[in-house]
C-alpha cells in the first residue's frame, strides 16, 4: 500500500468512528432515531482494512454490526443514514432500518441480524462466482459468537468441499452479547476451527488495519486462484456494550481501558505521522471533512420524506 | 395485589417453580448474565440458583432446543429461551420434528416435559428479523401446546402450568407486554392451559383475540360501547389446545364474530377460529366472520410503515361496524 492508500484507510476508519458516534448521540433522542444502535467502535480496522482489499465486484454479506462494513464497501453515508432514520430515501426505503441494510449498488447484498444467518448465503454467492467463472470473491463478516451456530459449520464445510472463493472474516471482539469467548466456546481461536473443514485459518491483529488489509488481499488472491476458502480471525474488542441499551456491567473496566490503548485509528495515525506520510494538519483536515460528511448525511436524512404508510405493501414480491 | 409487568410475572413463575422443584432448570442466551441490566424475565435467577440451574448458552438455538428435548426425556424439566420468534426457525427441527413427535414415535412410552419461552411481537422498531409472530406455525405441529398470554397474571399462572405440564409447551411472550404492568396474585396459582378467558362480557359481537392485540380489542370495545355496540372479548390464552366451547358459546350468544390478531393474515390462526365458527355455529351467525390482521408483509422497520403493519382499534371498529 502506498501512502495515499494508507491515508485513505485511516480516513475510512475515522469516517466509521464519527458516523457511529453520531448514531449513538442521535439515538438518545427517540424523535431522531428509534431503537438500539449496534456499533463497531474499536473494531474499525477490520471493516476498513478488509474493505480496502476489495474491488467493486466483490460481494459482502454482513451481520448486525454492519455500518463499518457497508461504509468500507463504498455505501453512501447519506443513504445509510436515511435508512436508519426510516426515510423513503434510505437504501431500503425504510424497510430495513439499522439492522438489515442491503446496498446491492455496491454489492453489499445482505445485512442479516439473524446470528450466523449470513454465512451460508456467502457460501452461495461464492458458489455463483465459481459456477459462472467470474472473478469476484465474497467476504462474509460475523462475530465470534456466530461460529457457535450450526449454519457456520454447514457453510464452512460446503465452501471448503467445493473450494469456493469466499473469505470468512470473523471479528472476534471477545464478547457475544454478555457472554465472553471462554463462556461460549472451548476453542481459543475461531481460526482454529478452519482445520476441521480442511481450509486455511489465519489470525490477524484486528486493530491493525494494514495487517487486515494484507491478510484479506492474500486470501482474495488465493480464492481467485481456486485455493479458497479462507477463514480469517481478526482479534479485536468491543469498546461499547452490545448495543446502546447495554450498560456493560459484565465488562471489566480495566479490560476496556487496555483495549482503548490499542485504538486502531490512533495506531495507524501514529505510524503515518512517524513515517512522515501524514501531518497533524492533514489529520485535522480529515476530521473536518468527515464532520461535514456526517453532518450532511444527518441533514439529508432529516429533511427526507417519510414513506407513505401504504408503501409497506410494496417490495414483498418481484 | 402486586402490580408487576409480564416480564416480572414470568420471572416470579420461574423463580417459584425452581424453588418448588429441583428438576426445573433454565437455559438460553443471556438468561444468566445479560446485556440488559433492568428487571427482566430471568434476572436474579443466576444469583439465586447458580450456574448449574441457570445455563447461559452459546448462540446456538438448535442446541438449546435439543438440550431441552434430551434433558426432558431423562426426567428434568427444562425451560429454555429462544430470544425472538424469528430465531425459533433455527430451533425448529428439534422442536417440530423431535419434541412434538418423539412421544408419538415411542408409541406413548416416552414423554418430553419441556417449555420453550419465545419473545415475539412488532412495535419495537427492530424490523422483520426480530418481529414475526409465528404462532400459527407452532399450532400446526401436533404434539406441541401453544400458549400466548396477554396479561401478567395470566402469564404467571400459565407458565406454572406449562412447567408442570408433561408435554412440550411453547410459551410465547409479547416483547412490549413484557414492560406493561398489571395486578398479579402473590400466592402460588396455576391457570389451566386450554381455557380461554372472557376478558369483557358483551352481547352484540364476539372478538376473539390473544396476546398484545387484547389491548387493541379493549380500546375498540370502549369506543363502540359509546355508540351502543356491546363487545364480548374472548382472550384465547392458549391456541393449542383450543377452548372451542368458550368461543362457540360466545358466538352463539352474540351471533357475530371478528377475530383480531397481530400476525399476518394468510395461514394465520384466525382462519382456524373462522373455520370453527363456520363448522359448528353456522346457524347462529347473523353476519360474515371477519378477520382483522396484519397485511401479508414482513414487519417493516420505519415507524409509519410499522404502524401501518399493526392492526389497530380503528381497523377493528371499522370491521365490527360492517357487521350491523
Ligand atoms: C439467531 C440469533 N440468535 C440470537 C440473536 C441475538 N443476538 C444478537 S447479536 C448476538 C451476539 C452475537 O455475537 P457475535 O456473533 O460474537 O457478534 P458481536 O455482537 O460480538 O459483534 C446475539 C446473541 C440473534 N440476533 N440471532
Amino acid at each position: 500500500m502506498d501512502n495515499q492508500e494508507k491515508k485513505k484507510l485511516l480516513r475510512m476508519m475515522l469516517l466509521i468512528r464519527r458516523f457511529e458516534e453520531k448514531l449513538v448521540a442521535l439515538s438518545k433522542d427517540p424523535q431522531k432515531i428509534g431503537g438500539m444502535m449496534i456499533v463497531c467502535t474499536g473494531q474499525e480496522a477490520a471493516a476498513a482494512g478488509s474493505g480496502a482489499a476489495l474491488l467493486p465486484e466483490d460481494v459482502i454479506i454482513t451481520n448486525h454490526r454492519s455500518h463499518g462494513h457497508l461504509l468500507a464497501k463504498g455505501a453512501e453515508p447519506d443513504l445509510i443514514m436515511a435508512e436508519i432514520f426510516g426515510r423513503r430515501t434510505g437504501y431500503n426505503k425504510g424497510k430495513s432500518g439499522t439492522l438489515h441494510i442491503a446496498a446491492p449498488e455496491v454489492n453489499a447484498l445482505c445485512t442479516t441480524t439473524v446470528v450466523g444467518g449470513g454465512i451460508p448465503i456467502a457460501m452461495g454467492t461464492a458458489f455463483a462466482a465459481q459456477y459462472q467463472q467470474k472473478d469476484y470473491v465474497t467476504v462474509c463478516y460475523f462475530g465470534n459468537g456466530s461460529s457457535d451456530e450450526g449454519s457456520f459449520h454447514e457453510a464452512l464445510n460446503m465452501a471448503a468441499l467445493w473450494n469456493l472463493p469466499v473469505i470468512f472474516l470473523c471479528e472476534n471482539n471477545v464478547y457475544a452479547g454478555a457472554q465472553r469467548m471462554e463462556e461460549h466456546t472451548k476453542v481459543q481461536n475461531i481460526a482454529d476451527r478452519a482445520i476441521a473443514y480442511g481450509m486455511r485459518g489465519e489470525i490477524v491483529d484486528g486493530n491493525d488495519a494494514l495487517a487486515v488489509y494484507e491478510a484479506v488481499q492474500r486470501a482474495r488472491e488465493e480464492c481467485l486462484s481456486g485455493a479458497g476458502p479462507v477463514l480469517i480471525e481478526c482479534k479485536t474488542y468491543r469498546w461499547g456494550g452490545h448495543g446502546t441499551a447495554d450498560e456493560q456491567l459484565y465488562q471489566p473496566q480495566d479490560e476496556i481501558a487496555s483495549w482503548k490503548e490499542k485504538c486502531p485509528i490512533n495506531k495507524l495515525k501514529a505510524d503515518l505521522l512517524q513515517t512522515g506520510a501524514l501531518t497533524e494538519l492533514d489529520y485535522q483536515q480529515m476530521e473536518t471533512e468527515i464532520e461535514q460528511i456526517v453532518d450532511q448525511a444527518v441533514q439529508f436524512a432529516e429533511t427526507s420524506p417519510w414513506p407513505d404508510p401504504a408503501e409497506a405493501l410494496e417490495d414483498v414480491y418481484v | 395485589m402486586q402490580q408487576i409487568t409480564l416480564g416480572e410475572a414470568v420471572n416470579q413463575a420461574l423463580r417459584e417453580e425452581m424453588r418448588r422443584d429441583e428438576r426445573v432448570f433454565i437455559a438460553g442466551e443471556g438468561v444468566g448474565v445479560s446485556i440488559h441490566s433492568g428487571p427482566g424475565a430471568t434476572s436474579g435467577l443466576l444469583e439465586e440458583f447458580g450456574p448449574r440451574r441457570v445455563k447461559d448458552t452459546p448462540v446456538s438455538e438448535a442446541g438449546i432446543a435439543g438440550l431441552a428435548v434430551g434433558a426432558s426425556v431423562m426426567g428434568l424439566l427444562p425451560v429454555v429461551e429462544v430470544m425472538f420468534n424469528p430465531f425459533f426457525t433455527i430451533a425448529a427441527d428439534q422442536i417440530v420434528n423431535h419434541a412434538a413427535k418423539l412421544r408419538y414415535l415411542s408409541g406413548g412410552k416416552s414423554k418430553f416435559p419441556l417449555v420453550v419461552r419465545i419473545k415475539t411481537g412488532a412495535g419495537i422498531g427492530a424490523g422483520c428479523q426480530h418481529s414475526h409472530n409465528l404462532e400459527a406455525w407452532l399450532a400446526h405441529s401436533p404434539g406441541l401446546k401453544v400458549v400466548m398470554p396477554a396479561t401478567p397474571a395470566d402469564a404467571k399462572g400459565l407458565l406454572k402450568s406449562a412447567i408442570r405440564d408433561e408435554n412440550p409447551v411453547i410459551f410465547i411472550e409479547d416483547i412490549i407486554l413484557h414492560w406493561v404492568p398489571g395486578p398479579v396474585p402473590e400466592e402460588d396459582y396455576t391457570i389451566p392451559i386450554g381455557v380461554a378467558d372472557i376478558k369483557k362480557p358483551g352481547t352484540d359481537v364476539t372478538v376473539v383475540t390473544w396476546s398484545k392485540a387484547l389491548g387493541t380489542a379493549f380500546k375498540a370495545a370502549g369506543q363502540l360501547e359509546q355508540e351502543g355496540i356491546s363487545v364480548e372479548i374472548v382472550d384465547l390464552r392458549s391456541l393449542v389446545p383450543l377452548d372451542e366451547a368458550t368461543i362457540l358459546e360466545s358466538v352463539r350468544k352474540t351471533g357475530r364474530l371478528v377475530i383480531l390478531h397481530e400476525a399476518t393474515r394468510t395461514g394465520g390462526f384466525g382462519g382456524e377460529i373462522a373455520a370453527l365458527a363456520a363448522e359448528k355455529a353456522f346457524d347462529a351467525l347473523k353476519a360474515p366472520v371477519i378477520r382483522v390482521t396484519a397485511p401479508d408483509i414482513p414487519v417493516p422497520c420505519s415507524k409509519p410503515l410499522e404502524d401501518f403493519y399493526m392492526p389497530n382499534e380503528a381497523d377493528l371498529i371499522e370491521a365490527i361496524k360492517r357487521l350491523f
